[in-house]
């Protein structure tokens, strides 16, 4: 009989039976929630006068809204002020753990998870965002929910789920320089297709996915959704105890060794069944830009944008010209940016921080440029001040923010304005996505970010390696 | 939770959305998000593509009244992707839709839409490009989707549609209203939680 997947391993031991549906009850480990996406869930808790029952399974923050810049309440945006006092009065009423707006542990719930030692391997782990697959990092079975899903988690810590298929994506050999798991992921998605992933968990690995550090998987894991997966995961392995090792909700001591054992024990078998497996060469990738209006549509940054006749869906990349304004067979190397976001929830942390920084350094942004450093969470901004990266940052001209999601989906006063174009490292270039209906998103690694902003028009960051 | 609620047929005049990987922040633009109840975001459906910065309305089948008063959508590829924000098929089934019909779906965006009780189906590219000529030629056509016999129907035509079995008995059933179902199972619950090593402090 062939192995079993870690995916397989976790909904074995996370279900709890077989609905009348024929779906599978499965039960929620950990269940992170922001200001977004609860409200009318709690607002059910209370019609219903349902308590929680696991509700020190369920943790809380705000990142969505929050301004980055004027913290003081009451927010000048009644309606955020709203939200989040909304958000405030839930918690208390149902004594959920918060990390609120002054909390030392408040951000995105992707970053502050992971770097709380809240999320751990071998969990169930759901949140009312889709990006919660950046947990699958730490080799957890972690998916993004809507609200009804939201109020179920709240009432019954369960959910009622379809089983997902599990496709291995081995990445192989080693990457470039200057290459980052920001190009690995954007390089995924534009091979395998934004709605290629649909049915399928990813389970990411090969060489160049075991050598990368935990901030590094999570930018990895965190797009999976953006490539149609649901779940994307890395097996667990002594870099992902090592992350943890004394983090504050991780297991301490003589329980630590007991957990390892166990995170151990979830890892995929050697000779598990895959329903399917891709493999790609890390050297093939090269530092990689989104030229149009999905996350799919992407090019190397030595190839020139394609021609709608030769896509396999030529009438989206008309679609995509026809907001972004470019022309077909254009270089992406030169074309002109306006605006400069580094954070998110997938590339918002310090090792992210500090490469774009390693750029800035000495250096300034061009004029023409609005530039943002957004960390993801508390924590990650006062390490970064600690190394004085706010100080690199702010010499060169960037604006250095309070913890956020920000510009990712400008819910926020962070917004672009008009047609501007946008160098970003998050992980979405949706038409209006940044705030503006005509504004225009390139993603791409917070190197390729900064570099960009420094000289106001898409460049290779290799060039300052 | 209510008295359990079966949908087994729609029926109504159709709108079609042509276009494939049309995404939820398209949807609904993430500034309405900011409101903390579903209430009014039957006004917000595809705002940025229906009207300009003004406020004028812009050329968008949600805008046309051909299509006024339409229960059913028809869509191409992908529909739904990205955000995980239920304020999406809130917005479409707030301003009148209670099937959708398309060559695929994302993941979140289908469950959201099963869990509130909008039936998404899906059929092949050339009855969907038949579906929606047959709508744009004639507005006033009447569609019946049938959850139970798995068609939908027009005129003298009978199209087959396909939807996950777990979603069609969810609907069909009344289950789609999950929270009763799986609050039933809290002693089941509990037991399982009561296996796992996390949960229970890595006790030796």
């Amino acid at each position: 009989m062939a192995g079993r997947t870690l995916y397989d391993k976790i909904w074995q031991s996370h279900s709890v039976g077989t609905l009348p549906t024929g779906q599978t009850q499965l039960f929620i480990g950990l269940h992170l929630i922001h200001e977004i996406t609860t409200a009318p869930a709690f607002d059910m808790l209370r019609e219903t006068g349902m308590d929680i029952p696991f509700r020190d399974r369920t943790f809380a923050t705000v990142d969505h809204i929050v301004p980055t810049d004027l913290r003081q309440r009451p927010f000048l945006d009644p309606e955020a002020e709203e939200l989040i006092s909304v958000l405030e009065r839930n918690v208390a009423q149902f004594g959920v753990e918060f990390f609120g707006v002054q909390s030392a542990n408040q951000g995105i719930v992707h970053v502050i998870g992971p770097q709380l030692g809240l999320t751990q391997p071998g969990m169930t782990l759901a949140c009312g965002d889709s990006h919660t697959s950046t947990h699958g990092a730490f080799g957890t079975l972690a998916f993004g929910i809507g609200t009804s899903q939201v109020r179920d988690v709240l009432a019954t810590q369960t959910l009622a789920m379809d089983r997902l298929k599990v496709r291995r994506i081995n990445i192989t050999g080693e990457l470039g320089t200057g290459v980052y798991p920001k190009d690995v992921i954007l390089y995924i998605i534009r091979r395998l297709g934004v709605s290629g992933g649909k049915g399928f968990a990813y389970e990411y690995g090969g060489p160049v996915v075991d050598r990368m550090n935990m901030e590094e998987r999570m930018t990895v894991c965190n797009m999976s959704i953006e490539g149609g997966a649901l779940v994307g995961y890395v097996n667990p392995d002594q870099t992902t105890f090592d992350y943890l090792k004394g983090r504050p909700y991780a297991p301490k001591s003589e329980a630590f060794e007991r957990a390892t054992s166990y995170w151990k024990s979830v890892a995929s078998d050697a000779d598990a069944h895959y329903d399917d497996v891709v493999t790609y060469d890390g050297k093939e990738i090269e530092p990689t830009v989104t030229w149009g209006i999905n996350p799919g549509q992407s090019v190397g940054i030595s190839e020139k944008l394609p021609k709608p006749e030769e896509s396999a869906d030529p009438e989206s990349v008309k679609k995509a010209y026809e907001h972004m304004g470019w022309k077909p067979g254009a270089p992406i190397l030169g074309t002109p940016v306006n605006v400069a976001f580094i954070g998110s929830c997938t590339n918002g942390r310090l090792a992210d921080l500090r490469a774009a920084a390693k750029i800035a350094k000495g250096r300034k942004v061009d004029p023409s440029v609005r530039a943002l450093v957004v960390p993801g969470s508390a924590e990650v901004k006062k390490l970064a001040e600690r190394e004085g990266l706010d100080k690199i940052f702010a010499e060169a001209g960037f604006q250095w923010r309070e913890a956020g999601c920000s510009m990712c989906l400008a819910m926020n006063p962070d917004k672009l304005n008009g047609r501007e174009i946008s160098a970003s490292s998050s992980n979405r270039n949706f038409i209006g996505r940044q705030g503006s209906p005509q504004g225009r998103t390139l993603l791409m690694s917070p190197v390729m970010v900064a570099a960009a902003a420094l000289n106001g028009k898409v460049v290779d960051a290799r060039e300052y390696e | 939770m209510g008295d359990i609620v079966k949908i087994t047929k729609i029926a109504g005049t159709a709108v079609p959305i042509r276009g494939n990987d049309i995404d939820t922040d398209r949807i609904i633009p993430a500034r309405y998000l900011i409101e903390p109840t579903f209430a009014r975001m039957g006004n917000y459906p595809f705002f940025d593509e229906r009207f300009d910065g003004s406020g004028k309305k812009k050329d968008h089948p949600f805008n046309d009244p051909e299509y006024k008063g339409a229960s059913i959508l028809f869509v191409n590829k992908n529909f739904g992707c990205g955000s995980s924000r239920e304020h999406a098929p809130q917005a479409l089934y707030r301003f009148g839709i209670h099937a959708i019909v398309g060559e695929s779906f994302a993941a979140i965006f289908a469950g959201n839409c099963t869990m509130m009780g909008l039936p998404v189906v899906v059929v092949g590219a050339k009855e969907i490009a038949q579906l929606m000529k047959s709508v744009e030629e004639n507005p006033r056509t009447e569609y019946t989707v049938d959850l139970e016999s798995k068609t939908l129907s027009y005129g003298d035509q009978k199209i087959a549609i396909d939807l996950p079995d777990t979603y069609r008995t969810a609907l069909t059933q009344g289950y789609w209203d999950s929270t009763g179902l799986l609050r039933g199972n809290l002693d089941a619950v509990k037991k399982t939680a009561a296996k796992l090593p996390y949960i229970t402090g890595f006790g030796s």
